[in-house]
C-alpha cells in the first residue's frame, strides 16, 4: 500500500562514512580513537583492540534552521568556531575532544543551565554497529518522536553499542551579552533562588561566580539582583577546577564533605563538583545491570565494539 | 504464528471465573478489576482514529506494587500488557493488541513531593498534566511541556509519547523535564530509571523509556523537572494574508536567532471555527494568524517582541496586536488551547496529522497540502506549532460518505510523503503508535529497524510489553496482523 522505500535524504551516501564503515569492518575487536582526552574512562581498552578514527568535517550548517550535522571526529573546538561565526554554539564540552568522543563520554558542560544538557543537543546519530553496517536513528528535525530514541541511548554509551560517524547537532543563539561576577561569602543557593535563569553559579566554599546571559539590559537587571545577595564583582570568567568530576544530586553537591573531596568548585543547581580527590564507584542497581547488559549483547552480540570500557563505570 | 495464538486463547474460558481475573482480583481488589464488556469496549479505542483492538481485563492500581503484582500475574498466565493513562493518544499508542491486561494508572494520581532544592517535583503517573502544573503555581513553577490535551491527559501518557505542546519550543519537550522514572519493567522488577544526580551512571535508559509509547513497561512514579515560571510575557497576534506569509515570519524569526517561547500558527478555517467557538478575538478576514510569545525579564521581552513585530511586518503582516492584559493574553491561548474542540464541534470526523518539517521549508509544504486537499477532494485545516516545525494538518470529512475514508488515508499518505521530501519525519509528538508503523519504512532501513527492536528487546525480550506497537511487522514485537486476529469470542 505505501511504498516502502526509504526517502533518499535519510540514506547515507557519503562515500567518506562508507569507508568508515569498511574500516571497523565486521569482525575482531576495534574502538574509536578521538582527542585521547577521556581515553580510560569506563576501564582500560582490551588488548589487541584495533584502533580507528572516526571522519572529519563540518557537512551541512543551517544557522536558520539552528541544526549542523558534523562528522563525529571534527573537533568540538572547530566546530564552534565555525558556529561563533554565525553567532551559534551548541552544549557539548570544548576541551580538546571530538564531537563523537564528547557524545559517547556523555559528561556535560558546566554552564549546562544555560547552554543545555548535552543528551539535548543530539538529534539524527550515524553509527556504524557491530556487523559494520552504517545505521541511522533520530532525524534532521529539531523536534521528532518517530520510533525508538536510538540517540538517547548513544550519548554516554562509551562506544560500546555503535562507533559513531555523523550526527546531527541542536545549535543555540549566543545571546548579546555573557558576563561573570564573582563575590567572597555569598550563600549559593541564595544566589540561585534570586535569579531567574543564570548560566552557570558556581561555588567553591569560599567564593562564588556567576555567569550571567541575554540581552544587557536583562543582565543589567539580573545583575543588580546579584548584588542584593553578595559583593558581586565582574571578574573574567570561572575559577580553574581541579580535576576529578563527581555527579551528586543538587541538594548534596551544596552539602559536600570538605575532607572527602578535597579542594573542590561546586555547579550550583546541578550537582556537579570538580575536586581533587575522586568520587569512589557508584553502583548501579543489579536489575538495571540486567537490562544494560542484554541491550548490549542485542548490539554487539560478540564484544567487539570498544571492549574493556563500561559505560556504568564511569 | 496465527495458529499458535489462537491455542493459546482457545483454551481460555469466557467466564468471569477464567483463573487469570480471578488472580487480579485477588492481587487488587475485585472492584478495581474490570472485565464485563462495557469496561472493555471503552478501554479498546483511544482518541485515534483507528479501529479499537481487543481488550482483556482493566485493572485500575494504585500504588506501584499492586502494578507488580499485575506484571507478574500476566508472565505467570502467559499474557500481554497495555499500560493507559487518559487515553488521548492519538497514533493508536493505548489500543490493546493480542487481548492483554490493560493497566490503566489514573487511580495513581497524587503529586508526591515538590522538592525545590533539587528543582523536581515527584509525580504518580495518573496526575493530569494541567493539575500539575497548577499545583505548582503557588511554588512559582510550572511543569513546562503543555499539550493542547492538558486538561485530561496524564503525565505518564506523557513521557511514554515524549508529549509537546506550544511552550515546548523554547522549553523542550517531555523527555528535558524528565529527571527520573520508577519503572515495572517487563519482568516484573522495579527499577529507578536515570535519577536526580547530575549524570547518572550507565546508559541513559531514562531518555530511551521516554518517547518508547508504552512498550519498555510501566512508569509508575516520576520525577519532573521544576521550571520558575517567568516573571514577564508578551503575547503578540499577527495577521497575515496568505499562510505562506505566516510560516515565512516563523522561519525569519528563528534566522534571527530568537527562540520564543512559543510560535502556533493558525489558518482561516481555524480562527474562524475558534472565533464561532469561544470568541477569542481573532481576526476573521486574516488567511492565517500567528501567535507569538516571549517569556523573561522585562527589556529582553521587549525588545524580542518588538523584533518578532518587525519580521512580521517584513513579511507582509497585515496587523500586529500586542496582548494588553493578562486577561487578553489568556483568552488568545483558549483560542488556540480549544481549536481541537472548536472543530469537534463542526465536524463529523477528523483527522488530526503530525509531521516536523525544516522551518524554512514549511510553507512551501503547506501549499503542498492545501494541494493534497484539492487532489483528493477534501477539508484540510492547519493549526500548528510552528516554531519548530511541527505541523498538524486536520483532514475534516464525513465517515458516512462513501469512499471517504479511502481518500482521507491516501492524503494522509500524500502529507507524509511531502513533509520526507522536504527532510521532515513522520511524528513530531503524537508517536507511531499503530498509525505510522507502515511508513516507519520509509523513514528508516531495515537494519535502522532492526537496532530500534533490539533495544526493545533489551528491556522485554518476551514482547509483552503494548507488543505490536511502533516497528513495522517483520520484525520481532511487531506482528500485528496476528495480533488483530485474535478472534472476538476469546473474551466474550
Ligand atoms: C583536562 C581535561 C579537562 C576536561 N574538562 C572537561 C569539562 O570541564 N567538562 C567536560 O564536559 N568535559 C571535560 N573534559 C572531557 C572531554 O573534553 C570530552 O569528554 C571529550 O570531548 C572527549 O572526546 P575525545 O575525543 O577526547 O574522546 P577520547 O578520549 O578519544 O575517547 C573517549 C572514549 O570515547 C570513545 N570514542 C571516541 N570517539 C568515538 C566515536 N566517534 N564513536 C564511538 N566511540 C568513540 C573512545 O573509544 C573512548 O572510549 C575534559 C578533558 C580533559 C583532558
Ligand atoms: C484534542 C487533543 C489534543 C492533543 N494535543 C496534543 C499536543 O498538543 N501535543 C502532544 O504531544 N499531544 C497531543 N495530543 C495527544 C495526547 O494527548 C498525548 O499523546 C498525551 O500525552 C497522551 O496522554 P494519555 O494520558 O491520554 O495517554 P494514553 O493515550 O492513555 O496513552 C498513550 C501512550 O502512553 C502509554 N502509557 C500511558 N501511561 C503509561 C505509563 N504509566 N507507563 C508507560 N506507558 C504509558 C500507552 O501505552 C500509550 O502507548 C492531543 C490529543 C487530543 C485528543
Amino acid at each position: 500500500m505505501t511504498d516502502s522505500t526509504t526517502s533518499p535524504l535519510l540514506v547515507s551516501t557519503d562515500p567518506v562514512l562508507a569507508e568508515f564503515a569498511e574500516d571497523v569492518g565486521t569482525s575482531e575487536p576495534v574502538a574509536v580513537a578521538g582527542g585521547r582526552t577521556r581515553w580510560e574512562l569506563g576501564g582500560a581498552l582490551g588488548p589487541g583492540t584495533r584502533i580507528v578514527t572516526a571522519p572529519s568535517g563540518i557537512v551541512d550548517y543551517q544557522p536558520e534552521e539552528m541544526t549542523v550535522r558534523v562528522r563525529a571526529g571534527t573537533s568540538v573546538a572547530e566546530l564552534h568556531d565555525e558556529l561563533a561565526a554565525k553567532g551559534q554554539r551548541t552544549g557539548l564540552p570544548e576541551r580538546g575532544g571530538t564531537i563523537g568522543g564528547a557524545l559517547v563520554v556523555g559528561e556535560n558542560d558546566y554552564r549546562c543551565l544555560g547552554r543545555g544538557r548535552l543528551r539535548e543537543t543530539l538529534l539524527q546519530v550515524r553509527y556504524v554497529s557491530a556487523e559494520g553496517l552504517m545505521v541511522n536513528s533520530g532525524g534532521p528535525t529539531v523536534k521528532n518522536v518517530s520510533g525508538f530514541d536510538l540517540p538517547r541511548l548513544m550519548v554516554g554509551s562509551l562506544g560500546t553499542l555503535g562507533l559513531i560517524a555523523e550526527v546531527i547537532l541542536r545549535t543555540n543563539p549566543i545571546p548579546a551579552v555573557s558576563r561573570w561576577f564573582c563575590a567572597a561569602g555569598a550563600d549559593p543557593g541564595a544566589v540561585g533562588e534570586a535569579l531567574l535563569a543564570p548560566s552557570a553559579v558556581l561555588a567553591d566554599g569560599q567564593q562564588t561566580w556567576v555567569e550571567l546571559e541575554g540581552h544587557g539590559a536583562d543582565v543589567d537587571e539580573q545583575a543588580a539582583r546579584l548584588r542584593t545577595v553578595g559583593s558581586f564583582e565582574v571578574v573574567d570568567g570561572p575559577p580553574s577546577f581541579p580535576p576529578h568530576r563527581w555527579s551528586l544530586t543538587p541538594g548534596q553537591a551544596l552539602e559536600v564533605d570538605d575532607a572527602m573531596l578535597g579542594d573542590h568548585v561546586t555547579i550550583v543547581g546541578v550537582g556537579l563538583v570538580f575536586a581533587s580527590e575522586p568520587q569512589p564507584r557508584r553502583s548501579i542497581e543489579p536489575n538495571i545491570a540486567i537490562v544494560s547488559d542484554r541491550i548490549k549483547s542485542n548490539f554487539d552480540p560478540t564484544g567487539r565494539l570498544n571492549p574493556g570500557r563500561n559505560p556504568a563505570q564511569k | 504464528m496465527l495458529a499458535g495464538m489462537r491455542n493459546r486463547f482457545s483454551r481460555r474460558t469466557e467466564t468471569s471465573g477464567d483463573p487469570f481475573v480471578d488472580a487480579l482480583r485477588g492481587a487488587l481488589s475485585p472492584e478495581r478489576v474490570k472485565f464485563d464488556g462495557a469496561h472493555r469496549s471503552l478501554h479498546s479505542h483511544d482518541a485515534s482514529v483507528f479501529d479499537g483492538g481487543n481488550s482483556g481485563p482493566v485493572v485500575y492500581p494504585e500504588t506501584t506494587a499492586e502494578v507488580q503484582a499485575v506484571v507478574r500475574l500476566a508472565n505467570d498466565y502467559d499474557r500481554n500488557v497495555v499500560p493507559r493513562g487518559a487515553g488521548t493518544g492519538l497514533a493508536g499508542g493505548a489500543i490493546p493488541l493480542g487481548a492483554p491486561v490493560v493497566v490503566a494508572v489514573t487511580r495513581m494520581n497524587a503529586v508526591l513531593e515538590i522538592d525545590p532544592i533539587n528543582m523536581v517535583a515527584w509525580v504518580e503517573p495518573g496526575v493530569i498534566n494541567l493539575d500539575l502544573t497548577k499545583h505548582l503555581q503557588p511554588f512559582g513553577f510550572h511543569f513546562a511541556p503543555d499539550p493542547s490535551s492538558q486538561q485530561v491527559c496524564t503525565i505518564g501518557g506523557n513521557v511514554a509519547n515524549n508529549s509537546g505542546g506550544p511552550h515546548c519550543l523554547a522549553y523542550g519537550v517531555t523527555n528535558a523535564h524528565v529527571v527520573a522514572l520508577e519503572v515495572v519493567l517487563p519482568s516484573g522488577d522495579v527499577v529507578m530509571l536515570g535519577g536526580l544526580e547530575a549524570e547518572p551512571q550507565g546508559l541513559d535508559l531514562r531518555g530511551v523509556f521516554v518517547g518508547s509509547e508504552g512498550t519498555l513497561g510501566i512508569t509508575t512514579r516520576v520525577a519532573v523537572r521544576l521550571t520558575k515560571n517567568r516573571p514577564e510575557v508578551r503575547t503578540l497576534l499577527l495577521s497575515f494574508a496568505t499562510v505562506s506569509d505566516a510560516a515565512n515570519t516563523v522561519s525569519g524569526v528563528i534566522a534571527a536567532g530568537i527562540v520564543p517561547a512559543a510560535m502556533e500558527v493558525m489558518d482561516q478555517r481555524i480562527t474562524q471555527a475558534v472565533e464561532n467557538y469561544v470568541g477569542a478575538g481573532y481576526p476573521l478576514d486574516a488567511a492565517a494568524v500567528l501567535l507569538a510569545e516571549v517569556d523573561g525579564l522585562a527589556d529582553g521581552v521587549d525588545i524580542d517582541a518588538d523584533r518578532i513585530a518587525e519580521i512580521g511586518r517584513a513579511n507582509g503582516a497585515t496587523a500586529v496586536r500586542l496582548a494588553e492584559s493578562d486577561q487578553e493574553r489568556a483568552l488568545l491561548w483558549k483560542g488556540r488551547k480549544t481549536a481541537f474542540g472548536a472543530i469537534a464541534q463542526i465536524a463529523p470526523d477528523y483527522y488530526l496529522h503530525d509531521t516536523v518539517v525544516p522551518r524554512s521549508a514549511l510553507a512551501g509544504v503547506l501549499e503542498e497540502i492545501y494541494a493534497i486537499a484539492d487532489r483528493h477532494d477534501l477539508l484540510i485545516m492547519n493549526v500548528f506549532h510552528a516554531g519548530d516545525g511541527n505541523l498538524h494538518p486536520l483532514i475534516i470529512f464525513d465517515a458516512r460518505h462513501e469512499g471517504v475514508l479511502d481518500r482521507v488515508h491516501a492524503a494522509g499518505a500524500d502529507i507524509i510523503t511531502a513533509s520526507l521530501d522536504a527532510g521532515g519525519v513522520l511524528s513530531g509528538e503524537h508517536g507511531i503508535g499503530v498509525e505510522k508503523q507502515q511508513y516507519m519504512e520509509r523513514m528508516f532501513s531495515a537494519d535502522d529497524l532492526d537496532h530500534q527492536n533490539r533495544l526493545r528487546q533489551g528491556f522485554d525480550p518476551g514482547c509483552r510489553t503494548n507488543p505490536g506497537k511502533v516497528i513495522p511487522s517483520g520484525h520481532s514485537c511487531a506482528d500485528i496482523q496476528s495480533l488483530r486476529a485474535v478472534p472476538n469470542e476469546v473474551w466474550g
